[in-house]
């Protein structure tokens, strides 16, 4: 038993951030009900892709389109990008000061981007293969997928800058503790779903 | 830039054929005259009412009033009474709607007057509107209203978001009634079945309309549903267990849970249509292997389970309504929470009994009819648990309980039709007729319009201070349940006669008997809805003589009861301290209701906020931009979106303070006016002296 007891299921800011960690209590519930309900709507695409495998429709298939270095690179980065918003969680955590919780979470950032970035090539070269959305319904469940998934790792670098900015603004406020508590929990989540289709999706495709 | 490639860009393909009157302009023949002078009139209609509301505001000089009381606040109980709004004017339009589809087919033989395109929007609107613009926002605005009350919070956990689904369920709503104006609307159904919704077939605008309408809606609820269940979890007051909470609640959180899990299918159902017809996706065409059968699972994974989100909130007025009026407890509590948790589960069970029909293997149809059949006996112990609290009850016949005594014995006919649909041989043979429109309208109409209009009449003087007319109360329910059985029990008949439903016309004369009455059901229908508003004119007029200022005119059981009528902005004075089922007839027991806490405190409410109305406005201009390929207005709404959310988070100063001093006075005036008022016993709680105190029941009566 530690001396504050957990009061929502992940990384509790704590007794030294009493404020925080009581605002985080319906806060942070309140976001775990919201990835319940996102988490449907990736699961019925995955169900969607799945059923889609064989509609072809004479077009390129997974082992034409896919590649699994890029795919391998992406996973890196943002299991990496997990581990680093791990670390920006501790330095907010046991106040390592803001100098070191910004500089993890621009490392986090950085990765992000490189994610998107690697994503948005891999489309283009598939696209250059003949791999759009109109060519298949297997195309089109591919594209319903992945890239929603690259919208919310999009969604949630905006997120990310906007509590740098506000952290600029108003200091390391409740505002802003609340707000990275949940982020991590997005980019953790968002992590998680990508190593469902990076199974489910190019292993599966390529094996 | 030509003038023409600058137009082209600014109104997309907008242009003179969107207009209601255009075609009857370019081709007169008898049939256009018809159908364009229905909808021109409709049009009219939409645009005089918006018209004369905007001079009223500006007459009366209210539009201070309504932005910083109205629009802009986060209070539960004016949002809730924003979405009632929203769902009684829709309601109004899809009630005239059904009375023309009913027109039509009791003059059908051999053709009617609406044309069959006209008749497709009819039943697409009716449908799309009952559902997702009437039905949701009414049950969304009672639960809003009540459910925070009856477990003594200040507001739901978070009160801005509320105040955004409520505008993204308003922006849908008046999308929908612009297609009035630009036309069309779309001919799908409200349940919108690819091909037929594909662009290939259905390259105009009324899909797109019909698509962002209910993508607007889907989101709303989504997020209602979350902020619902988050405020049952965490919001309860001191001593409010789980097995305390009112029956309301308990169903209001599994029509929660449900939102929270069955609306992403139909976001991700119309995202999907939505990229079929604008960026040549192939999901649900026929050609290129798309699969139109992944539709009608995903739209039936959400469309189950939308059955129960709609029906439960009813289940729980119901059961208020029940023990209040009967002066009793609750009968068997916990199987009624037992039986709500069990519905809520295997709603998601059955959906495939929506398309039998429709392709899949034998054992797979079986399996899916036991499970449908199953959802009848938790359904049943609730009917038997109602019936045992009216038992031995000192049963009061208000209007409630005429809504609820209607509802129990027409549910369980609109049920047991159910159960033979659940026979999938049963189901092939009756399938896409007009017995099926019978079996839902029955479930739905009863199960949960009567509960949504029982708790209208019972929680009204709550939320305004008086109470409803009487007279007109009772005409609107006796039309509601008579008109009824006269507009659906006729279908049954027709279905089984083979009649399709959706059918513009026919040319059976064995038919005509029985559209002909539904027809008159249908103008007894109008006559209640005619009630209802007569109703609420008297009721204005004879507000000071029907004061409750007390709140409990109805000698409540729970919390809601113990406020004044109407409700402060902070609910309660102090947060309640529950140690019971039925907390307030409780306290009213032991002569422990209406105390002077020991001690006021300064109380945090959430601060108004504009980014609701903000977001109506973009949510708004964002899909009819995508309606009419106005692409740059969906930018700029788009971003201007982005950035309202944006600049909302950098805002701190979210809560006000209302001072302890404020609230001991108005508590203590309250308090006053509580010991002038006289109490009266339950006999005569329907006349003038009912001031919401009500007499302690006769010794003897059945707790």
């Amino acid at each position: 038993m530690t001396a504050t007891p957990s009061r929502h299921p992940g990384l509790n800011l704590g007794r030294a951030h009493q404020e925080a960690h009581d605002a985080c209590e319906v806060l942070v519930f309140g976001f775990w009900v919201f990835m319940m309900s996102d988490l449907i709507v990736f699961g019925l695409l995955f169900a969607n892709y799945v059923t889609q495998l064989d509609a072809l429709a004479g077009g390129p298939g997974p082992g034409e389109l896919f590649t699994m270095k890029s795919a391998f690179i992406e996973t890196l980065l943002l299991l990496t990008s997990s581990f680093t918003y791990g670390l920006a969680s501790y330095c907010l955590k046991y106040r390592h000061g803001r100098g070191w919780l910004t500089a993890w979470l621009g490392v986090t950032l950085l990765l992000g981007l490189a994610f998107i970035g690697f994503e948005l090539h891999d489309f283009h070269k598939m696209a250059g293969e003949g791999g759009v959305p109109s060519r298949s319904g297997f195309l089109s469940a591919f594209f319903a997928l992945v890239p929603l998934h690259g919208l919310h790792v999009a969604s949630a670098c905006l997120w990310m800058v906007v509590l740098m900015v506000q952290m600029c603004v108003h200091g390391l406020d409740t505002g802003v503790k609340t707000g990275l508590v949940r982020l991590g929990l997005l980019w953790h989540f968002l992590d998680i779903v990508w190593v469902g289709i990076f199974s489910l999706v190019y292993l599966g495709g390529l094996a | 830039m030509t003038l023409n490639h600058f137009l082209d860009l600014a109104l997309g393909r907008l242009d003179w054929h969107a207009l209601p009157f255009w075609e009857m302009v370019e081709q007169p023949t008898l049939s256009h005259i018809v159908n364009g002078s229905i909808v021109t009139a409709a049009a009219s209609l939409v645009v005089l009412g918006a018209l004369a509301t905007v001079v009223l505001i500006t007459r009366y000089g209210k539009w201070k009033a309504l932005w910083s009381d109205w629009l802009t606040s986060v209070d539960h109980k004016r949002i809730g009474i924003m979405f009632i709004v929203v769902a009684l004017v829709m309601l109004a339009r899809a009630i005239i709607e059904a009375a023309f589809m009913r027109a039509q087919q009791a003059v059908g033989l051999d053709g009617g007057f609406l044309s069959a395109e006209h008749f497709g929007e009819f039943f697409t609107t009716h449908g799309t509107i009952m559902i997702f613009f009437m039905a949701m926002p009414f049950l969304t605005g009672v639960i809003n209203y009540v459910m925070p009350l009856q477990i003594g919070a200040r507001d739901l956990s978070f009160p801005v978001m509320n105040s955004i689904s409520l505008g993204l369920t308003a922006a849908g709503a008046a999308l929908i009634m612009v297609s009035l104006v630009l036309t069309p609307f779309s001919t799908g159904g409200w349940s919108g079945y690819p091909p037929f919704t594909e662009a290939s077939f259905n390259p105009g605008a009324g899909v797109d309309y019909w698509i962002w309408a209910v993508t607007l809606s889907s989101l709303g609820s989504t997020m209602t549903g979350i902020n619902f269940a988050v405020t049952i979890y965490k919001e309860r007051a001191p001593g409010m267990h789980l097995f305390r909470m009112p029956l309301f609640c308990w169903t209001a959180l599994c029509t929660s849970i449900l939102m929270i899990f069955a609306m992403p299918p139909l976001t991700v159902a119309t995202a999907m249509l939505a990229l079929d017809r604008y960026l040549d996706f192939h999901f649900f065409t026929q050609d290129l292997g798309g699969d139109m059968m992944n539709y009608v699972n995903l739209f039936w994974l959400f469309g189950h389970p939308e059955v129960y989100i709609l029906i439960l909130p009813a289940f729980g007025v119901f059961s208020e309504v029940f023990s209040t009026f009967s002066g009793k407890r609750l009968y068997g509590y916990k199987g009624l929470v037992i039986a709500t948790m069990c519905i809520a589960v295997l709603s998601f069970t059955v959906w495939l009994h929506h398309f039998f029909t429709m392709g899949q293997s034998p054992s797979i149809n079986a399996a899916f009819g036991i499970a449908t059949m199953l959802i009848g006996v938790p359904t049943g112990v609730k009917i038997y648990d109602w019936m045992l609290t009216m038992f031995r009850g000192r049963v009061r016949l208000t209007i409630p309980m005429v809504y609820a005594l209607g509802f129990l014995i027409l549910f369980v006919i609109g049920g047991m039709t159910g159960i033979l649909l659940a026979n999938p041989s049963i189901d092939y043979q009756v399938h896409n007729t007009l017995f099926l429109v019978a079996h839902f309208h029955n479930m739905l109409v009863p199960g949960l319009l009567f509960g949504m209009l029982a708790g209208y009449q019972m929680w009204f003087p709550k939320a305004f201070g008086f109470r409803l007319e009487q007279r007109w109360g009772y005409r609107a329910a006796y039309a509601w349940i008579a008109g009824f059985m006269l507009a659906f029990f006729p279908l049954y008949a027709l279905g089984l006669l083979g009649m399709p439903r959706r059918a513009v016309g026919f040319i059976e004369p064995a038919y005509l008997p029985w559209t002909i009455v539904a027809g008159i059901g249908a103008l007894v229908v109008l006559f209640a809805l005619f009630s209802l508003v007569m109703q609420f004119w008297l009721s204005l007029r004879q507000r000071h003589a029907n004061r409750v200022p007390v709140g409990d005119p109805w000698d409540g059981r729970s919390l809601e009861w113990a406020t004044p009528a109407p409700v402060p902005e902070y609910n309660f004075p102090v947060i309640p301290e529950v140690s019971s089922r039925d907390a307030f007839m409780r306290e009213k027991d032991l002569g422990q209701a209406y105390q002077r806490p020991a001690e006021y405190r300064d109380i945090t409410m959430p601060a108004n906020s504009a980014l609701g109305p903000i977001l109506t406005v973009t949510g708004f201009l964002m899909a009819f931009g995508l309606v009419w390929y106005l692409w740059w207005l969906v930018i700029l709404a788009g971003v201007a979106s982005l950035g309202a959310l944006i600049a909302r988070s950098f805002v701190r100063r979210t809560t006000k303070v209302i001072r302890a001093e404020e609230v001991r006075e108005t508590h203590e005036a309250w308090l006053r006016q509580v010991a002038e008022t006289p109490a009266v016993t339950r006999d005569r709680e329907q006349e003038t002296s009912n001031r919401g105190r009500p007499a302690a029941p006769v010794s003897g009566a059945v707790q």
